[in-house]
This record gives structure tokens, C-alpha cells and sequence, in this order.
């Protein structure tokens, strides 16, 4: 079951990654992002990380890909030719990235660490990953890395503010 | 599903989010393609979350949630940016860093 | 409440009052700040006074209360708490702290009136007590090191004041380079100190050094010796006293608090609070009273010769604190520590008089020109008089006891203490005479231009706003001395101040007399009591015949200071002339400045021409052009593959990251 689960979400992750690489509208683009975390949510919840599963739909898929829509609705469709400038990026790119994934793949599989051929169930306890769990890792353990969060947050909001503000575009345009 | 499954699936999608950085032009894609290769990150966090029995792993996934929320909210500030002062949306037009 | 909780809230006010100015400094008028200032460190007084009830409220062998907020670092098994370590020595130095600091602050609320940064003057002086509280208060050195260098800090802030005076900004660099030496001497020590006995806790450290260490262990006099270059450089004591005298460049009511009672004393407090270490280390101590009766005799000979008002206190600052230096070093804590609060009430007198005098001058400071102030200003010439009778060691001022406290010390323990016993007699009479100077050149005679124009017309001159040390003119906006002065006769708050402070000048030595009372003695002992000097003291016959040797030696030296100024003013000019060389030699402060310009400044600049001339611009130079052609012509080569800058780094950094993988599969095969 859990076999047939996986393969179902990780073909779903991979064809909506390759289509969010491959659409020539971005506005498809970040359709097909959403179609992949919502897929990705799904392997998640087969890790057992079930409060991460639902925050990332509520928050990537959700908040994070509205905003996606609103600004490749607002620049608009510019379709990209297909074919670059410099060929040899198109070429070289892609051999690159494919030797990564054989060789993270082949580190992986021919590991020596023996828990990597386990499925980790047996170190897993009762309440592992439920947002009770979390939370209180959050507001415990990790209290100075979330405040620190919330403060790149506010930081960020700051910064695009500034960054899109309406007064200094106009300021410079006239 | 044994560990190393999730394990090569973050890698392929790293490197298809890594592809995409590579061959794309357009900023608002590129970002979208960081998204990609972060949550193939998380993905991994968490496979060795769940190997460990740690949840520790978790919470950095959700830290790393943050901190994409805020690469996000600055790309698109950059991109809105430059959509209005009518620059291109290329990033092979953004060269200030040719040395 | 525990005597810990005390301790804590003694840190909080100053810290919150700092904050509260310094961020709201465009909300609330300055009164309001100089009010919320002087209220922040009289809380801290009280909450001192709090403290103290409750440490006499212990028995005696649990006076020691360690508190920790919580953990300030924990690595490998090693933490570092954010505590505070509370015993009789740290609250009587609360206490002296937070006293005179209280004093001071209702000075500066008159005399900081018309400065445009009155905001800033009372921020950075609520940090400047909350740095010193927490440099006494800290419970560890790691704790200490970084009280020791916020009061760095505060006291570069403070002398740099008024930052568009270029002397002023040169002082305060001054001060914080040296002080900054005696941080690295510091840090040394507490990094030795735990690589050698692997905590950092006094109480721990206290507790194990006499296991680890046998006397004069090599280890310990290193230890030992770091912290006196840390203990030398915050208390200006030869060879690094001569930033002390350019920190006059800051506001009179600074060099009351920092650089008379308050941070330069830091270093006798280090010495007395790591006296377990300074008992293993004979050695260490010895050189620190050594050095304390050197600076004593130095400082002394200069004051008796430069003409600048707040130098000659400044001199006879490091001259005072060089007499600590010798109590701590000898073993005579208490009656250092007696000095230390007795030197605070008299010096930030003397300051504050001073202070009076120069807004009198239009801030002119060179006692050449003053004369007649005694008619002047009656009530600050009363003030300067106590402050100088004090000061020189007369009969029943607080300075008489608790210098010959330290001199009967020495002479009990005989041998080469005896010596330093006679060079500090030879010192008290260098002070007798200096601070007589002051007072017989000032005081008496036909009042000077600007005091008769103070007699005739009851405010002061306003002269044109200017440096008073190289007579460059100034306007009074933010960032130099305001427009109006004040003087002690007529600013209520300046008044309240000097008068408070004249009172425990003249009396404070009354707490410890001995045979009588020795009260600073008494609660000072559970902090001293694993001394190996606790038993041993001069009998009350000893102590009284020095009293009187004392007595006799003050009031000659102020007979010949009237000699000199008084009776035959011709005298000083004739031996000046006599003696060129030697009134050179006292004027340049014994070329101090220029040795350490010779030894250290100059090579450190050649040093610094040499790099940028020759290494950097050759082998730097080279190297880096040689870098840019190859990575530029590596460029060239990959620029022709890529189109996109952004991308093109990109696929650098992915055939980066394939190629390392690929080497580390290769090797685990």
C-alpha cells in the first residue's frame, strides 16, 4: 500500500516538476508548481510529518502560490523562445544536473549506512511529527531559531515593500 | 518504502528544479525553480527525520518553509520592480555582475 | 528579597534609564531625561542599600550569593552562566558606585544644561553605571571581561562627547586603544584560567586554585600578570597611565565619575577580587605594588608642575589610585578598598570644584590665570579646601585614614615593604604640596578679570566658545560644550552635589578609625577572609603612631606649598629656571608619551607604511594582479560557452559541486 502510495505521489512530484521546467507561460509554470506540492504533501505525510504536509499546502500551495499567480498575472505571459541564445548551456546544463543525480544516487544506494535500507518505523514513537509535537519543539527547543524566523519575515515584508513600493518607481519613471 | 527511495526522489527533483535554473530566462520561472530544489531539500530533511526518529528535522523543514516564504517575497518584489520600470524580465539582461 | 535579587534590580535601573533616554530622546524634554538619569541610578542606590541589609542580614560564612539568569554559553560540558556573584565587597562597591554616581548626576543635571546633547550626556552615563555595576557585579570573568569592556566603551563614548572637537575624539581613541591592550590582557588571563583549572566561576576558580596551583607556579604568576596589564591599563598605571590625562578633554562631571571615582579604580577591584590568585602569585603582587608606588612618586612629581586645572587632578588620580595599587598588592585589602571609597568622595569633589572654576574662566583651564576665586566663589572655594585637605591627608579628613591605613600596612610588614612604606610618605607629601598648589594659587588674591566680573555682575563671562587646549574656535551646536555655564554658587543641583560630597569627604573616614570602629574592616572580612593576611594586621598602637607620622608629613607639605605660593611666590620660577631639565622633564610627564611614541607608536606606524608601501604594493599587489589575469583570462575561456552571467555562474557552481562529489565517490571506493 504504502509502495503503491509513494509511486503515485512521486510520479505526481516529477511530472509536475518537469512541467513547472518545461511551460512556456509561467502562469502554467506555477500551476504545475502547485500541482507538485500538493503531491510532495502527499510523500510527506508518508514520512509521518503530518503537520508539515498540512502547512505546506495551506502555506506554499495555498498563501506563497497566490502571490506566485498575482505577479506572473501582473507582468504577464511573456513567452520565452524555446531555444536560448547560447546552445551550450541548454546542453551542458542538463548533462551537469543529470551527473548530479547519478551521483547522489549512486551515494545513496551504495551507502554503507545500513538505516537507509530501513523504513524507520521502528524508531518512530507515538506522537511523532503530530503538530502537538512540533509545536512544542518550536517553542522549546528551538525558541531563538523561530523568533529569529519571524524576524527574517517581518525583515522581508519590509524589504518588498521598498523594493515594489509605487512612490519610488514613479519617482524615477517621471 | 525504504529511506533511500525519498532519498533519490529529492535528488531528481533537485536536479530537475537545478535544470530548470540552468535553461530558463525568465526571473518569476527561476524562482519557481528554487522552489523546486528547496522542497526537494525538505523532502530529504525529512527522510532522515524519519530515519532517525528525530523530529528535530521537521522543525528545520519548517524554518526552511520560512525562509523560502521570505526569498519569495523579495524575488517577486525584485520582478514587480523591474516590471515597472519597463526593464526586461530576463535574467541574461541583468549583468551587473559581469566583472 | 535575597540579597541576589537586589544585585539584579542594582543592574536593571541604570539599563533601563539608559535605554528609556536613548530612545526617546526626541519625546521627552531634557529635565524630564536628567530626572529619569539621576532616578535610575538612585533606585540602583537603594536597591545597593537593599543589598546590604540583606547580606548582613546572613551569617558571616554565607555572605557569598551567586545568581544566574541563565546559561550565557554551554559548550562540550563547559557553561558559562549570566550570573552575578554578590558578597561584601561587590555591594560596598555598588554602593560607592551607585553613591557617587547619584551625586554626580545631580551635578550634570545643572552643569549639562545648555549642551544640545543633554539626551546623549545622560544616556551614555546610565550605561556608563550599568557597565561598572556589571563589571563588579559579574560572577565570572567571562561576565567580567564584558562589563570591563562596555565601561571601555562608555568611557570612549563620554571623553569623545563632544565629538566635533578633534582633541576630544584623539583623547578617546587614546583611551580606548590603551584600554583595549588591557582587555587582550584580560582575555588572556580568563582563557589561561580555564585552560588550566576549567571554569571560569570565582567561586570555582577561587575554590580549585590553591589545589591546582603551588606558589609561584609559573601558570598562575602568567594569570597573574595578564590581569594587572588589564588592572594597569583601566586604572592608568605606568607604563599605560597616559591616556588618564587626555581623557580630561571630556565634560567635568565625566572625569569625576569615570576617571576619578569610578572605572579607574576597576583595576584595584580586579586585584582585590582575584586576591586567592595574587596570594599563589607573591611575585605578581609584589610588581603591582611596585608599580602602584612608582606611578604614586611619577604622577605626583608631574601634578606639582603642569598648570592645567583638571591635569593636576587627573595626576594626582593616578597617584591616588597608585596607593591602592599598593594596599592590594601588599594585602591590605580592606584598607584599599577604604581608600578607594574615601579617594571616590574627595577626587569627584575636587572635580566638581574644579568644574565650578573652569565655566567661571568661560572654560579656560590653565590656573596661571585664576586668581582670587576664594571672593568669587565662596562656597565652591570651601569646597575645593575640604576637597584638598582630604586629598593631602590632614588630621581627621576621610583621606588621612585610609591613606596611612595603607602606609602602616606596608611599614608592618617590614623588609622591602619598608621601602614602599617611605616612597609612599614621599608621595603624601608630593600631594600636600600639588593639591595646595591649586588651592594658594587660586584661592587668594586680587580676583582675575573673570572673577571680578562675577564679584560686579553675579553670572559668569561668556567668552567666545573655543577648545581651551588649542584655543580653536567653536560654536555651541550639538557635539560641543553649550552656550550657558554654570557655577556651583548658583545651580541648585551642582550645589546639592558638592555640598553631600564635602560632607563625606571631611567625614567618612570616621567609619574606620582604628581601634575605634573599623567598620569597613569588619564587613569587608567574609570577602577576605581566605586571605592569608586576614589575621595579621599593625596593632592600634602601630596604626596611630602613623596616623600622627601621616599627620605631621600632610601638614608640612601644605606649610611648604604655603611657602612656595604664598610666602615667597618667587621661589617656583627660580627653581624652575634652575632646574631646566628636571621642570622639563615633570612638564612632559617624563616623556611618556614619546617613549611609547618611540617604542611602539612609530614602529607600528613604519610597520604600517612598510605594508602598504612595499608588501602591499608589490607582493599584494602582485599577487592579486597575477590572481585577476589568470581567473580573467579562465573567464575569457568560459565566457565563449555562456551567454548569461547569472546562469553561467550557476553551471560553474553545479560542474563545481558534480566534480567534488565525483572525487569523494572515487575515494570511498
Amino acid at each position: 500500500m504504502t509502495e503503491v502510495a509513494f509511486f503515485v505521489g512521486a510520479i505526481g512530484a516529477i511530472g509536475g516538476a518537469i512541467a513547472v521546467v518545461a511551460m512556456r507561460n509561467p502562469f502554467y509554470s506555477v500551476l504545475a508548481l502547485v500541482v507538485h506540492l500538493v503531491f510532495l504533501a502527499g510523500i510527506f505525510l508518508l514520512l509521518r510529518a503530518q503537520f508539515i504536509a498540512a502547512a505546506q499546502i495551506v502555506v506554499y500551495a495555498g498563501a506563497v502560490m497566490v502571490i506566485y499567480v498575482f505577479v506572473a498575472a501582473y507582468v504577464g505571459g511573456i513567452e520565452e523562445p524555446m531555444f536560448d541564445s547560447s546552445p551550450m548551456l541548454r546542453i551542458v546544463g542538463p548533462i551537469l544536473a543529470v551527473a548530479l543525480f547519478v551521483e547522489i544516487s549512486i551515494a545513496v544506494l551504495g551507502s554503507s549506512l545500513t538505516a537507509l535500507g530501513t523504513d524507520g518505523s521502528d524508531k518512530i514513537q507515538g506522537g511523532f511529527g503530530t503538530p502537538e509535537a512540533i509545536g512544542k519543539l518550536m517553542l522549546e527547543d528551538f525558541l531563538i531559531a523561530f523568533e529569529a524566523a519571524s524576524l527574517l519575515l517581518l525583515v522581508a515584508a519590509v524589504a518588498a515593500i521598498i523594493l515594489a513600493g509605487r512612490k519610488k518607481a514613479q519617482k524615477e519613471a517621471a | 518504502m525504504d529511506i533511500e527511495w525519498y532519498l533519490v526522489l529529492s535528488a531528481l527533483l533537485f536536479t530537475i528544479g537545478f535544470t530548470g535554473v540552468l535553461i530558463r530566462r525568465n526571473p518569476v520561472v527561476i524562482l519557481l525553480c528554487l522552489e523546486l530544489m528547496l522542497s526537494a531539500g525538505a523532502l530529504a530533511m525529512l527522510a532522515f527525520s524519519r530515519m532517525l526518529g528525530d523530529q528535530d528535522g521537521q522543525v528545520m523543514v519548517l524554518i526552511v518553509l520560512v525562509v523560502a516564504a521570505c526569498e519569495v517575497v523579495v524575488g517577486l518584489g525584485i520582478v514587480v520592480a523591474m516590471f515597472r520600470r519597463r526593464l526586461p524580465l530576463d535574467v541574461d539582461d541583468m549583468k551587473e555582475l559581469k566583472g | 528579597m535575597s540579597a541576589a535579587t537586589w544585585g539584579w534590580l542594582v543592574l536593571l535601573f541604570p539599563l533601563l534609564g539608559s535605554l528609556l533616554i536613548g530612545f526617546s530622546f526626541r519625546k521627552i524634554p531634557p529635565k524630564v531625561a536628567g530626572a529619569v538619569g539621576i532616578g535610575a541610578i538612585f533606585l540602583a542606590f537603594l536597591c545597593g542599600i537593599g543589598a546590604l541589609i540583606a547580606v548582613q542580614g546572613e551569617p558571616s560564612e554565607s555572605r557569598h550569593v551567586a545568581s544566574s539568569l541563565w546559561e550565557y554559553a554551554s559548550v562540550g560540558g563547559f557553561t558559562i552562566d549570566l550570573g552575578i556573584y554578590v558578597d561584601p565587597l561587590s555591594v560596598f562597591m555598588v554602593l560607592v558606585i551607585t553613591g557617587v554616581s547619584t551625586l554626580i548626576h545631580v551635578y550634570s543635571y545643572s552643569y549639562m544644561q545648555s549642551d544640545e546633547g543633554y539626551h546623549r550626556f545622560f544616556s551614555y552615563l546610565n550605561f556608563f553605571v550599568f557597565s561598572m555595576l556589571l563589571l563588579v557585579l559579574a560572577g565570572n570573568f567571562a561576565l567580567l571581561i564584558v562589563g570591563w569592556a562596555f565601561v571601555g566603551f562608555a568611557s570612549y563614548a563620554l571623553i569623545s562627547y563632544w565629538y566635533r572637537r578633534e582633541t576630544a575624539t584623539k583623547a578617546g581613541m587614546k583611551a580606548f586603544v590603551i584600554n583595549v591592550i588591557g582587555d587582550i590582557g584580560l582575555v588572556l588571563a580568563a582563557i589561561l584560567i580555564f585552560r588550566e583549572l576549567g571554569v571560569v566561576d570565582y567561586a570555582a576558580v577561587f575554590e580549585k586554585a590553591p589545589e591546582v596551583f603551588s606558589t609561584n607556579q609559573w601558570e598562575v604568576v602568567a594569570i597573574c600578570l595578564l590581569l594587572l596589564v588589564g588592572a594597569f591599563a583601566k586604572s592608568a598605571q605606568m607604563p599605560f597611565h597616559t591616556w588618564l590625562a587626555d581623557a580630561m578633554e571630556g565634560p567635568t562631571p565625566v572625569s569625576a565619575l569615570i576617571h576619578a571615582a569610578t572605572m579607574v579604580t576597576a583595576g584595584v577591584y580586579l586585584v582585590a577580587r582575584a586576591h586567592p590568585l595574587f596570594e599563589l602569585a607573591p611575585t605578581a603582587a609584589d610588581l603591582a605594588a611596585w608599580v602602584g608606588v612608582g606611578t604614586l612618586l611619577v604622577a605626583g612629581t608631574i601634578a606639582i608642575v603642569v598648570t592645567d586645572l583638571k591635569r593636576i587632578i587627573a595626576f594626582s588620580t593616578m597617584s591616588q589610585i597608585g596607593y591602592m595599587f599598593v594596599a592590594v598588592g601588599i594585602g591590605a585589602y580592606s584598607a584599599g578598598m577604604f581608600h578607594l571609597m574615601t579617594h571616590a568622595f574627595f577626587k569627584a569633589l575636587l572635580f566638581m570644584a574644579a568644574g565650578s572654576i573652569i565655566s567661571a574662566m568661560a572654560n579656560r583651564q590653565n590656573i596661571d590665570h585664576m586668581k582670587g576665586f576664594g571672593k568669587a566663589m565662596p562656597f565652591t572655594a570651601v569646597m575645593l579646601i575640604i576637597g584638598a585637605l582630604a586629598l593631602s591627608g590632614f588630621p581627621g579628613t576621610s583621606g588621612w585614614f585610609s591613606k596611612d591605613e595603607i602606609i602602616d600596612f606596608a611599614s608592618f610588614r617590614g623588609g622591602m615593604y619598608e621601602v614602599m612604606a617611605v616612597g609612599m610618605l614621599i608621595g603624601a607629601f608630593l600631594t600636600a604640596i600639588y593639591s595646595f598648589r591649586i588651592i594658594f594659587r587660586i584661592l587668594p588674591g586680587k580676583p582675575c578679570d573673570e572673577a571680578q566680573y562675577l564679584i560686579d555682575n553675579g553670572h559668569v563671562v561668556h567668552g567666545e566658545p573655543g577648545n581651551p587646549a588649542t584655543g580653536e574656535l567653536e560654536d555651541t551646536e550639538v557635539g560641543y560644550p553649550g552656550e550657558e555655564h554654570h557655577i556651583a554658587e548658583q545651580a541648585p543641583g551642582m550645589k546639592i552635589g558638592m555640598a553631600v560630597l564635602g560632607f563625606l569627604a571631611l567625614v567618612g573616614g570616621l567609619l574606620q578609625i582604628p581601634g575605634v570602629d573599623e567598620v569597613i574592616t569588619k564587613f569587608l572580612e567574609p570577602s577576605f577572609e581566605d586571605s592569608i593576611f586576614v589575621n595579621s594586621h599593625p596593632t592600634v598602637a602601630e596604626a596611630w603612631t602613623g596616623l600622627g607620622s601621616g599627620a605631621l608629613i600632610s601638614i608640612v607639605g601644605i606649610f611648604t606649598a604655603w611657602l612656595l605660593y604664598v610666602k615667597k611666590p618667587g621661589i617656583p620660577s627660580r627653581l624652575e629656571q634652575r632646574l631646566q631639565p628636571v621642570h622639563s622633564l615633570l612638564v612632559n610627564k617624563w616623556y611618556f608619551d614619546e617613549i611609547i611614541d618611540f617604542l611602539i607608536v612609530n614602529p607600528v606606524k613604519a610597520f604600517g607604511r612598510f605594508s602598504n608601501e612595499i608588501f602591499e604594493r608589490y607582493v599584494i599587489n602582485g599577487l592579486t594582479s597575477g590572481t585577476v589575469g589568470v581567473i580573467r583570462s579562465a573567464g575569457g575561456a568560459v565566457r565563449d560557452l555562456q551567454s548569461g552571467m547569472l546562469r553561467g555562474y550557476a553551471v560553474l557552481m553545479l560542474f563545481g559541486v558534480v566534480g567534488l562529489l565525483l572525487y569523494f565517490l572515487i575515494r570511498s571506493i
